[in-house]
Parts: structure tokens; sequence; C-alpha cells
């Protein structure tokens, strides 16, 4: 990349947003929001799910127009078209739901939206020599569609190099990555900043947000409630603003850092004791014995897997992306049927999947039907609407929904409202078991503390849990056993991180005496 | 099948910052501006054709004169005309309101409703002594199955190997009036052989007219508790229940409600097949009295625009059916007594087509504040 933002430079502002205002229908989503990126920096830009984060950024990314506020970038007035006049004039942006064509290769995909001719050579070419620059690795060859996620990103990343474009957006990169592969494209954005450019990293990740950024601005409600420099703030600050400073006083920074513990680290196990923990442990509700799943391809899944869950306890599934994992969910919720081996699994087992809008609401539908939705493969006759409203109304209020009655189409929730109202619907009635897939996924903290109070409430009335999480540490934090997967092999671990990190990565504890510092560096299921 | 993994975030953001909204309203009040919505439409449908009509050089003012008249000018063209005309666009509108609902585009009813129509005159040959008790449900159910086995036919390719229904129901709208063709030209051409046609229908297995001295049959009333029987099943039993959630997202039927989507589709689909067939026996029944080539005036596919007019509710069918019934009789009155070309009312269909289309993207995009791509 050029060097050109020199660090003489780095004063003046490269992009600056001030006093956006942008309004859907009756919702403000951006109320005077203004932002600040420095050439050569990592500008982390927090806020809780609906703050206006991703908002923000599509402003500058032509995707949207402001209704108020002025945009400059380099020094001159800035008024986007399009995505490509945004990137015709240096400004990229990775989405969180990636915009690849599946179908067809990197180099394709890269090539995608260029000029004339579409020459293989020369694409192939193009990706290898900005790879090898950027540091990213990557197959020009190798279909999109049978890449896995980490691979995928790099390919949109570099999809936005290839426009040579000197400020780069990342809408939670984070958020799909195993923890290895997040460290090392952290590692990659900061190289990248320190080459002259600049990053805005959309997160509500504190720990990533502290561990690469040079500023940081929250967002709150629409506005941005604090800017400052990474290393002049702590993360109970940045909580603290992002729940929007009145949760908490600003000077009880005890407060605060006792609640981001709470949010990351385990805390010490529920008043349970002991014997009562084993006597609810005798009692099993799902097994899979010997179970093998083969995709449509062929391809084998899931390989001869053996698995137990007790009535009581909250089971952890920790594996990279593609390890088979979705397959295994699926399977011991009922979800799928297996091509062998026998599944022990009870009627009317909830299951929340990670991805809510495609796998797990009516979203133009009101809540009343989207309640209405569980278990209606085995209802018979006439449905009792009246019944399903007054059940609606009792999870609005038992998990605390953020909606104005059981009539609202789903599709008006926040994220956050949404899992909470989908995990809410899971448990009702009481299943003997549940599974959950990534339940905090694209959360806010707030959100993500209430759905992991909500799976320990369930375990502790005695509820299966099985969870699976692509954030370890939530793994670690909620399981009370942990099996982990890779390549399809499902095996239980004691629930220790360098043991479940090592087993993610497919190494026996024998025959790898390094430390788990040295496997970040081993390629994680990338095929590039 | 449709790969979703990469396929961009559908308004993740965008929507999620929706704390407050808007108060539900009263479905009357919703039906009533849906209503006021498909007049205004009209209205500006009308004053496209009234431009239309001035262009191509002819009198605006009788030729629209003689479209309403034609509609709704006597107690016979509103009998005889228009709501005669509606029942067949009625019971095909219904059928693809019902296989849009879940997610399953049929643009077979055409074919679907010209099967029925075939079945009931094989039925009428065999049946034509027997009393007219047995002989009329029994031709009016036997069509009903002909258009539920013809509609499965492209269900069955679809759920087996993936065969796009858009395809396979066009591409057997055209075996089935080949088929009629050969069925007039053989096995059920009238006795004389010599005008591709079925035999007239013997009086006593006609459908009863209801009012004297008009063309009003009972396959008006069949048609009216047809589409309230199918409302109350959509919207207020398990199985309607179903087949909406499978329409509105196959997905979360699966892992939500454990749903057999492939053979809920199926199902959706015969069912949709049926409602056409049923239409094509009614309209042997009740107007034609006989098989011929030109049987159907295209009944099937203004039946996609009357369902989607309608905004696939089956109430909404009735009142689209009429509309588009009453503008269809009006044409041809505007033919007969103006001399305007009928074809100038497609016009006007399909332009209403397109405003409430348009219509309704322009309001999910005001809403979320997407823009298209």
């Amino acid at each position: 990349m050029m060097v050109q933002g020199e660090t003489t430079q780095g004063e003046a502002a490269l992009l600056f947003l001030e006093r956006l205002t942008r309004r859907f229908g009756e919702v403000l989503a951006l109320d005077d929001a203004s932002l600040r990126v420095r050439a050569g920096t990592v500008h982390a830009l927090l806020g809780e799910n609906g703050a206006g984060k991703t908002t923000l950024m599509r402003l500058v990314f032509g995707l949207l127009t402001p209704d108020r506020g002025t945009m400059h970038w380099r020094g001159a007035p800035l008024r986007v078209r399009s995505p490509a006049h945004a990137l015709s004039m240096g400004i990229g942006m990775v989405h969180q739901h990636f915009t690849l064509v599946p179908a067809m290769t990197v180099a394709q995909n890269v090539a995608l939206g260029g000029h004339g001719r579409f020459d293989r050579e020369a694409a192939a070419a193009r990706v290898r020599e900005i790879g090898m620059r950027a540091g990213l690795s990557l197959d020009p060859s190798a279909r999109v569609d049978s890449l896995p996620v980490g691979a995928q990103q790099r390919c949109e990343i570099v999809k936005a190099l290839a426009r040579d474009v000197q400020l780069l957006i990342l809408d939670e990169p984070t958020a799909v990555l195993a923890p290895s592969e997040a460290r090392e494209l952290l590692a990659w954005v900061r190289r990248f900043a320190d080459a002259g450019n600049a990053v805005v990293l959309i997160t509500h990740k504190l720990r990533d947000a502290l561990a690469v950024a040079d500023d940081v601005t929250v967002l709150h409600r629409g506005r941005s409630v604090l800017t400052m420099r990474a290393a002049d703030t702590t993360e109970a600050q940045l909580a603290d603003a992002m729940l929007g400073g009145g949760v908490l006083a600003m000077h009880d920074a005890e407060e605060a850092d006792r609640m981001v513990a709470a949010g990351h680290r385990a805390p010490a196990p529920d008043g349970t004791s002991l014997a009562q923990v084993q006597e609810q442990v005798q009692e099993t509700v799902l097994s899979l014995r010997d179970v093998t799943w083969r995709d449509l391809r062929g391809v084998v899944r899931v390989q001869r897997a053996n698995m137990t869950v007790h009535r009581g306890e909250i089971v952890g599934i920790a594996a990279v992306e593609g390890a088979g994992q979705h397959e295994l969910l699926r399977l011991l919720s009922g979800r799928l049927t297996p091509g062998q081996g026998t599944v022990v699994c009870p009627a009317n087992v909830g299951f929340v999947p990670e991805d809510r809008h495609r796998d797990a609401l009516l979203l133009d539908a009101p809540l009343f039907e989207n309640v209405a939705l569980r278990g209606a493969g085995s209802r018979r006759g006439r449905l009792d609407w009246a019944r399903f409203r007054r059940a609606t109304d009792a999870l609005i209020l038992r998990f605390d929904v953020r909606a104005t009655g059981s009539a609202v189409p789903a599709r008006t929730l926040s994220g956050g409202n949404q899992q909470k109202f989908v995990l809410g619907r899971e448990l009702s009635g009481d299943p003997p078991a549940l599974v959950v897939e990534n339940p905090s996924r694209g959360l806010d903290f707030k959100a993500t503390l209430a759905v992991q109070q909500a799976l320990r409430a369930a375990r502790d009335r005695g509820t299966a849990v099985v969870m699976y999480s692509s954030d370890l540490d939530e793994v670690l934090m909620l399981a009370d056993r942990v099996y982990v997967m890779h390549a399809g092999l499902v095996t239980e671990v004691i629930p220790d991180r360098d043991a479940v990190g090592r087993a993610m990565l497919g190494s026996r504890a024998a025959d790898t005496p390094e430390s788990l510092g040295d496997i970040d560096h081993t390629p994680v299921g990338s095929s590039a | 099948m449709t790969n979703g993994k990469t396929g961009g975030g559908t308004g993740t953001q965008a929507a999620a910052a929706a704390p407050d909204v808007l108060p539900r309203t009263a479905p009357y009040w919703s039906a009533m501006a849906a209503a006021g919505q498909v007049s205004v439409l009209l209205i500006v449908a009308l004053l496209l054709l009234a431009a239309l009509l001035a262009a191509t050089g002819h009198a605006v003012g009788p030729a629209l004169l003689a479209l309403v008249r034609g509609a709704f000018g006597s107690w016979y063209a509103i009998t005889s005309a228009t709501i005669v005309r509606m029942v067949p666009l009625g019971f095909a509108g219904l059928a693809v309101a019902l296989a849009f609902r879940a997610g399953v585009l049929n643009v077979g009813a055409e074919g679907q409703l010209l099967m029925g129509a075939a079945a009931a005159t094989a039925l009428a040959l065999a049946l034509q002594h027997t009393s007219p008790w047995l002989a009329i449900p029994v031709m009016i159910v036997g069509g009903a199955l002909a258009g539920g086995v013809w509609a499965s036919v492209a269900g069955v390719l679809r759920l087996r190997f993936g065969v796009l229904e858009v395809i396979s129901t066009i591409m057997l709208n055209f075996v089935a009036l080949n088929l009629i063709g050969w069925l007039v030209r053989g096995p059920l051409q009238e006795p004389q052989r010599i005008n591709p046609q079925s035999f007239s229908l013997p009086v006593s297995l006609q459908l009863p007219v209801l009012l004297d001295g008009t063309r009003l049959h009972a396959g008006v009333p069949l048609l009216l508790v047809t589409a309230a029987v199918l409302a109350w099943w959509l919207f207020n039993t398990a199985s309607g229940f179903r087949v909406r959630a499978v329409g509105a997202n196959p997905g979360a039927a699966h892992s939500a409600g454990e749903i057999p989507v492939g053979r809920t589709l199926v199902l959706a689909f015969a069912w949709s097949g049926v409602l056409a067939g049923m239409g094509g026996a009614v309209e042997y029944l009740g107007i034609t009295y006989a098989l011929y080539e030109n049987f159907s005036p295209g009944y099937g596919y203004t039946a996609i625009a009357v369902a989607l007019l309608a905004r696939l509710h089956p109430v909404g069918v009735l009142g689209t059916a009429l509309l588009f019934g009453a503008l269809e009789a009006g044409a041809n009155a505007m033919q007969r007594d103006a001399g305007v070309p009928s074809v100038v009312v497609s016009v006007v269909e399909a332009v209403l087509i397109l405003l409430v289309v348009a219509l309704d993207r322009w309001r999910a995009r005001a809403t979320t504040g997407r823009r298209g791509t």
C-alpha cells in the first residue's frame, strides 16, 4: 500500500463526519453523530445493536444518504452516489454478511465490478499480487462456496484492496471467525493501518477494540457519546458509554469493571450444591450413537459421533467454522435424520438456529404467529389464536422482549429482542432439551447477558441444554461439559482453554507439546 | 437450491433500530384501505386507457361509455357478462393465491383449468343418462381432481428433481392445450364428427340458472362458498397456517415448526390445481356446455393478476375477479359498439398490476430505508 498519510499528517482527518442525522420512518437511527478518522490509524466504532454503527458507515459507503450533516473526505466535502463511487474514491467496506457470489471463484469475485474483458490469468495474478503485498493468502481459483468463512472474509478484503482503497470499513469482522482467525485478522488490520491507511472497525467486542484500535468512538442511540484515544480509556468506561452512561455512574468504575467481568469471564458456579447436580446428572435426555451424516454431495460432515446430554446440564460444543457443528446440532435437535447410527431425542426439543432471519422467524408475520410456529408440524384442526396471543404476551413479559404488543411483525424488533423472543419461544412449554447455535451472535452486551442468563435458568429448571458458540470464551463460560468437533469428529474434552483450543485445531495433546501461541500460526481450516 | 449464505443481509442492521412501531390496524380497516387503493389505481389505469384511446385516434367518450355500459350498464350486463366472467377468474385466482401463499409460483392455472374441463366433459359422456343430482357433483369433483393431478405433476417434478415450477407449469399449459386439441378431434369429438368440439351437454346436466333470463348459474354461489372456506382454512386452521409458514419462510418452518416442507409444498400445489380444475368444470357445466380448443381466453393467466391485485387474500380475489370480469365484459362491448380492439383493456390490466407491484416495492423501501439492488 502507498505510504501516503505520513505521521506528520496524522492529525489531519482522513474522514470527517459531522453531526449526521438519518431517520427511517419513525425511527431516528442517527442523531447528531460525528466521527473523525485519522490516516494511519484504526478507529473502533462501538455501540450496542441498533446504536447506528452500521447506518453511519452505510452513509459513508454510499448505501444511504444523510438527512442532515456534513461529510468530508481528505479535506473535501464528500458526496457519495453509490458504493461504486465510494470505491473509486478509495473507500471500501466489508459487510457483516458477505457480498460474494458463491458459485464464482475468488478471482472472478475480485474482478467483479471491473470493466472490460475478464482475463482469467490476469485476474488470478492480481489476486496473488494483492494477497502477497497485503499478506493475505488466498487461492484465486478456489470457488467461494468451498472456502471457510475466514477465507471468504479475506476474499472480501482483497476485493476492496483491488480498488486501491485507503479507508477500509469492517463491519463486525470477527463475529464469524474462530479465535485464532480473529487474532490473525486484527493483526493484519494493524499492519494495514500502519502503512498509512485507515480502518474503521465496527464492533461490539470491547476487547477487539482495545487490542487494536488507536481511537475509539462510542455510539449510543444514534449519538456519538464518546471519542477517545484507545490508550486513555478502559473497558469499563467504554461499556458504560455503550450502555448509555445512565446505567452506571461514570465515576463508579469498579462497578463497571465488575459488569464487564461478568460478561467476559466465567462466574462462580451458582447456588446448586454438587450433590444436587450429580443427582440431576443421572438422566440422559439426548444421545448420539455412532451417528454419521453426509451432505447432498456425499461429503461426511458428522462421523461416527457419540454424545450424551443429561438433564440439568449445559453441554458446550467448540469448533472452528466448517467442522460439522451445524449438522451435529441439527441431528441432536431432531431437525436432521442421520444416515447411520441412532439418535435418541425426545419430542418437542427446542432449537435456536444462529441465523434467526433465515431459520427461526416469519419476519412479516405478527409475533403471535411466530409463537404458533413452534410445534406447528404436529398440530391439528383449528388454531385458537387468542391462546397464542396470550402466550405471546406472557413470553414478552417473561423474557423482557421490547415489543409494543403480540401483533407487531417480527421484523420490527431489534436483533437482540428477536433473539430473546426466539429463545423464549423455544423454551415455551418447558422442553426436555434445548439446542442453541451461536445464541449471542450479533447481539450487544446487555442482550448477550440476558440470553446467557436465560440459558442458565433453563439448565437450573432441569432442561438439557446443548450450546455451540463460535466464541470459545462463551462456551467455556457457560458449559458444564465440553465436546470439541474437528473435521466431523466429536470428542469430549476437559473444559480448559488450552485443551479445547488445541482440540479445535485438530492436534492431539500428546503430539503437540508447543504452546497455544504457536498453534495460532497454523492456517485454521484454510484451504488457501 | 438457493444459497442464502452470502446473500447479503436482509435489512439486519437497518431494521434493527425500530423499537416503536405503528399500532396494527384492524383487519376491516386494512381491507377497506386495500380496496380504496385498488380504486385509486383503477382510476389511474382508466385515465391511461383514455390517453391510449386518444392517441390511437378513437373517440374517448363513447368508447369508455361502451366499456362501462358493457360491464354494468344493465341488469343483463351485470349478471350475464360481468359476473359470469368472474367465476372462472375467481376459481383460478383462488388457485394462484393459494399456491403463491405457499411460496409456489404456479403459473399453470390455465392448464389445470383446461384439464378440469376435459375431465368434466369425459364424465358427462359417461353419466349423461344418470340423475343430475349424481352427475353434476361427480363432474365437478372429477374436474377438480384432474386439475389437482395436473398440478401435482409439477409439484413432484420440483420435489424430486428440483425443476422450477414456473417452467414446468407453463410448459404443462401447452401440453394441456394440445391435449384438448386432440381430445376434441378424437375421443371427445361430437357424434357427427364435423366440428372440433365435444357433444353439447344435455340441459339436464347443466348447472341450474339462478335467475330466469340471465346466464347467472349455480357456479356463482359455489365460488363464494369456496372463497370463504379457503380464507377460513388459511387463517384459522393448523394446516392452513403450515402452508402460510412454508410460503413465508421454509427455513423457519422446518427448524422452528418441524413442518415437512416438501410435503406441504406438494399438497399446496395439488390443492391449487384442484381449485383451478374446479373452475374449468364449472365453466363447462355453467357456460360453454361444450369443450373446444379456445375454451379459456387465458383465464389462468389473468388469474395471476387477479390474485396479485387481491394481495393473495381469498376474499380479495372475489373483488378483483369481479373487477377483471367487468373489464373483460366491458372490453367486448367496447369492441362491438365503439370499434375499439378489446386488447386495449389488457393494457389497463397490465398497468394495474405494474402499479400494485411497484407500490409494494416502494412502500417496503420507505419503511426499511434500503435501496433496491
